[in-house]
């Protein structure tokens, strides 16, 4: 093989440089090269160089998500940020965390914990999750709960997502509700742009409003803008103790009034998460509390109250705790791969492709409207998605498995899509109508789907003001070389 | 050329909506940082959404520039006017459009005062959780622009954690909306970017608000210490033992000195730093988190501890406290409030380098924080018959922000940067940092018309770039197509 003098040109600024091999695809794209820069200032060099060939330029962590987003239209450099993974200050008298942008969340988790803090993130740190969470850990015995599988005993899900790819992606889990997600708890952040120039914005003190806040800018941005190498979080105590209630509702109704009952007190729940396997399933409403031991336990006794008839308590999570995490599974050669079995969710067959996952977002009390439009939209379409997550939040998801034929995917996501264009899901329309309130109201993202499926349908839907996203693009990223074509409006 | 505008403006606001004489376009000169003033060619007053993008596209058009103004309360010039520009006032956009309890958001003007979005909420249960401690006057639109925290931000968050979407007129005179009120709206977080950029990306119109839950029990403790070290302490076990109060505020001796001449707030006497803790949350955990907090006060020394929790006796514990900008106008002719921020954890040593230079210079400061954030507000207190003292004070009040920088912090916990700190961007930020930053603006603003001249002490070109370019296909730019 003769000297490929890009990748000569790469290997000058980072040594690791290498042609890809099959294991570097992003989304079933196959780049020309792969690097894994070791400091921040190697990945300067490598992005700086990147750019005088013109290559795109993919970032990747864990790879627990590379199937979330469009396909890149390019990809000719995926840089891997694992070897980034240093933690370079952990000031717990200050409750703030400095780290690499490849550091392991749940590895940050276990080291946080040891001084009884946590990045309050889903999945919750190894404690919480030995308590029986799905999802967090792999060793997890606690009744209720399931040690997700994937392709070859592989890892569970999300446990090798890095920090960097969890604010790339965006994404969160129940405690959003409470903690808020990842744009809320991030304080600082280092970025290299398309470039290769590198630059921060924030800072290591939670108070601080100097300068604009890129740090909101490429939270959820799937490394369109550039290429995060450090971040730094505020955090949180870890709590002493922690319950979950449980209640089962027939319907959307009886679901809605046991969420709003929850979410109305004064109880304090860290979340409030939904779940339905299935449309002759009943929901499943769960609680959880965190406090000190002796609140905890007064607090869950007044919210099984509050909840009726048919509440329990648990000290551990409900196996089906945990959306997204609990459908999304590990990939298998970049692909959005094995999804998980068990806890009732058609998470596919370990070794096999993921399925569909749309993420809705609401305003919390239309709740029982956008459960009827999703019914609707699946009956129509001849689906029966597993539907959950952060009711109280006004996020929750619906979870098509991989079988599901990609024509009827796409009917069940353009009827919902128009039922929430319609307003179907504005519960403000039961009551005085407000003319000044944001045009749309309601959204209906594909976080992600089988490639048979994704070539049918329109993953991101309508988006708010998405010209000016696109002058923010033009302005850091003129080439459209980072990671083309993964985001909204083809950006 | 301002000149011509008027009658397109006039039209635009209707009666009462411009002002152009001369001694009312003065009353504009200046917001709550008095030291800069500059007047105003011309004033707007729109009062609806569409008459703000109205006017901004009148200003786009003739390359005039613009800047927003709210209630003039803020703290760092970012609502100075620009002297050949229009300052655009929201005061009579005051409208609390919805509320929503059930959903946990409200649908504000920009104009509306803060703590008017919490008394409407109240009777529902819930409250509007960032309270800057002008929350009787501050703008909820001001809020926006400057990210605002107060007193109870440590634990309930600052005002980009509770605004899930904003109706904005563009620098171009597009109305357009950021988010969507969820708070899960697809694209980028441009929400996120634009809250705190301080009116230099353009001008907020509506606000979606999240309300809070209003806690079941609140419960304040006041603790006397002899030292500011001690109180410091005092602090530092709090957070070790896992407690996140709502809020915890110090003050040190001159500052207490000067609450009780202005309100003889009653604070325990011969204190050398006394420490509020507030506490909020349900019954069960308040309790027990007062009673660790108490026990933690007496073992690092506290003199005296009160307590409180019925809404009267809580606010006679904090009235000091609130009082204290304006009550050290009762120990010094004139003063600058200082607002710096350092890691918690240095706030011992940075008071200690506060208190020696205060003693080199002759100058004296009082202290008063948010002990819970390191967020520091230092009065640095002068004379300004005296000549020179200004001047002494100002190199005073810079010199506590070189060190905050130094310990790691910021030069802005709260206030924004505006005018006041343009000149302290690049100790803080390198020049690619303020260049990429920029980059945002450029997106937003390319004509610089928005607000120009704050925050950023060298303004970016917004040109082209050079070098290769990829360019989506028109039909992907332009939003007809999705390219797979």
């Amino acid at each position: 093989m003769g000297a490929d003098p890009v990748l000569a040109a790469l290997t000058v600024a980072c040594p690791s440089a290498r042609p890809a091999q099959p294991g570097d695809a992003i989304a079933g794209v196959m780049p020309r090269f792969a690097a894994a820069p070791a400091t921040v200032a190697e990945a300067s060099e490598l992005l700086r160089a990147a750019a005088a060939q013109d290559l795109a330029v993919v970032p990747r962590g864990g790879g627990s998500k590379l199937g979330w987003g469009a396909p890149p239209r390019r990809c000719d450099l995926v840089v891997d940020t694992r070897a980034l993974n240093q933690v370079l200050e952990h000031a717990a008298g200050d409750l703030v965390v400095r780290v690499q942008a490849g550091v392991s969340v749940a590895q940050l988790g276990e080291l946080l914990a040891g001084a009884g803090q946590q990045l309050a993130l889903d999945p919750p740190p190894a404690p919480l999750a030995m308590a029986g969470t799905s999802g967090g850990s792999g060793a997890d015995a606690a009744a209720g709960s399931q040690a997700p599988s994937g392709a070859n005993g592989a890892a569970p899900p999300w446990l090798g997502a890095t920090v960097g790819g969890t604010l790339a992606t965006g994404a969160a889990g129940p405690r959003r509700l409470r903690y808020g997600t990842s744009r809320d708890l991030l304080i600082g952040i280092t970025v290299v742009r398309a470039d290769g120039t590198m630059a921060h914005s924030g800072g290591k003190v939670v108070k601080n409003v100097a300068g604009y806040d890129l740090g909101k800018l490429f939270t959820g941005s799937f490394g369109t803008l550039g290429l995060i190498v450090e971040a730094v979080f505020r955090l949180h105590p870890l709590p002493a103790s922690a319950a979950y209630v449980t209640v089962d509702c027939a319907g959307p109704d009886e679901a809605y009034y046991a969420v709003a009952a929850a979410a109305g007190s004064e109880l304090a729940p860290s979340a409030i998460e939904l779940d339905r396997p299935a449309r002759d399933q009943p929901f499943r409403v769960a609680v959880l509390l965190e406090g000190g031991p002796d609140g905890t336990a007064e607090r869950t006794g007044l919210m099984v109250a509050l909840l009726g008839k048919g509440a329990a308590t648990r000290q551990s999570a409900p196996g089906w705790w945990g959306w997204p995490a609990n459908v999304t599974g590990r990939p298998a050669d970049g692909n959005a791969g094995a999804g998980q079995t068990g806890n009732g969710h058609q998470g596919g067959a370990a070794g096999g492709e993921a399925g569909t996952l749309i993420r809705i977002g609401f305003w919390a009390a239309g709740l029982p409207q956008i459960l009827r439009a999703v019914d609707a939209a699946a009956l129509a379409a001849g689906l029966d998605p597993a539907i959950g997550g952060s009711a109280a939040a006004g996020v929750i998801y619906a979870a098509a498995g991989p079988d599901a034929d990609p024509a009827a995917v796409a009917a069940f996501l353009s009827g919902l899509r128009a039922a929430l264009a319609r307003g179907d899901g504005d519960a403000r329309s039961a009551s005085a109508q407000v003319p000044d309130g944001p045009p749309v109201l309601a959204s209906a993202v594909v976080v992600h789907a089988p490639p048979r499926a994704r070539n049918l349908i329109d993953l991101w839907g309508p988006v708010p003001s998405l010209s000016l996203m696109r002058a923010v693009k033009d302005q850091f990223d003129p080439g459209h070389r980072m990671a083309p074509g993964r985001f909204a409006g083809g950006i | 050329m301002i000149k011509q505008l008027i009658p397109r403006m006039a039209e635009i606001c209707g009666p009462g909506g411009v002002i152009t004489d001369p001694a009312e376009l003065r009353t504009y000169e200046t917001d709550g940082l008095t030291s800069h003033r500059v007047t105003p060619a011309l004033v707007v007053l729109p009062s609806a959404a569409e008459e703000v993008a109205a006017v901004v596209a009148e200003c786009a058009a003739a390359k005039v520039p613009f800047v927003a103004r709210g209630s003039g309360t803020g703290l760092s010039g970012g609502a100075l006017p620009h002297a050949e520009g229009v300052l655009i006032v929201t005061s009579k956009m005051r409208r609390i459009i919805a509320i929503d309890p059930a959903s946990q958001r409200a649908i504000v003007e920009p104009g509306c005062t803060n703590l008017s979005v919490s008394e409407a909420a109240r009777p529902f249960g819930y409250f509007y959780a960032p309270d800057p401690s002008s929350q009787v006057i501050c703008s909820v639109g001001g809020n926006v622009a400057e990210n605002s925290g107060g007193a109870h931000c440590l634990k309930h968050g600052f005002t980009v954690h509770h605004v899930t979407g904003l109706e904005i007129v563009t620098p171009s005179g597009e109305l357009t909306w950021l988010g969507d009120g969820t708070g899960a709206a697809p694209g980028y977080d441009l929400l996120g970017a634009f809250t705190g950029s301080e009116g230099t990306l353009g001008i907020v119109t509506k606000i979606v608000v999240k309300l809070t839950k209003i806690p079941q029990l609140v419960k304040c403790l006041l603790a006397a210490f002899e030292t500011t070290g001690a109180g410091g302490n005092a602090v530092s076990a709090i957070i070790g033992a896992g407690i996140v109060p709502a809020a915890i505020e110090m003050m040190d001796a001159l500052a207490i000195e000067a609450a009780e001449a202005a309100v003889s707030c009653r604070y325990p006497e011969g204190a050398g730093a006394v420490l509020i803790v507030e506490l909020d949350g349900p019954q069960a955990e308040v309790e027990r988190e007062c009673a660790a907090v108490r026990a933690l006060c007496e073992q690092a020394g506290a003199t005296e501890i009160r307590e409180a929790d019925d809404p009267a006796e809580r606010a006679a514990i904090w009235v000091g406290r609130r009082s204290a900008f304006a009550a050290v106008g009762r120990i010094a002719p004139a003063y600058i409030v200082q607002d710096g921020v350092v890691p918690r954890s240095a706030l011992g040593a940075v008071l200690d380098r506060i208190a020696k230079l205060s003693a080199e210079s002759g100058i004296r400061v009082a202290n008063v924080f948010h002990a819970g954030d390191g967020n520091l507000h230092p009065l640095v207190l002068y004379d300004d018959s005296v000549p020179g003292a200004a001047e002494a004070a100002e190199t005073v009040s810079g010199a506590i922000l070189d060190l905050c920088i130094s310990y790691g912090g910021s030069i802005t916990g709260e206030h924004g940067v505006g005018v006041d700190k343009s000149r302290y961007m690049p100790k803080m930020f390198g020049a690619d940092d303020l260049d990429t930053m920029q980059l945002l603006r450029c997106a937003f603003d390319p004509a610089s018309l928005c607000n120009p001249g704050k925050i950023f002490p060298t303004p970016r070109l917004c040109g082209e770039v050079p070098g290769p370019r990829r360019a989506p296909h028109p039909l992907v730019a332009s939003g007809q197509v999705d390219q797979f």
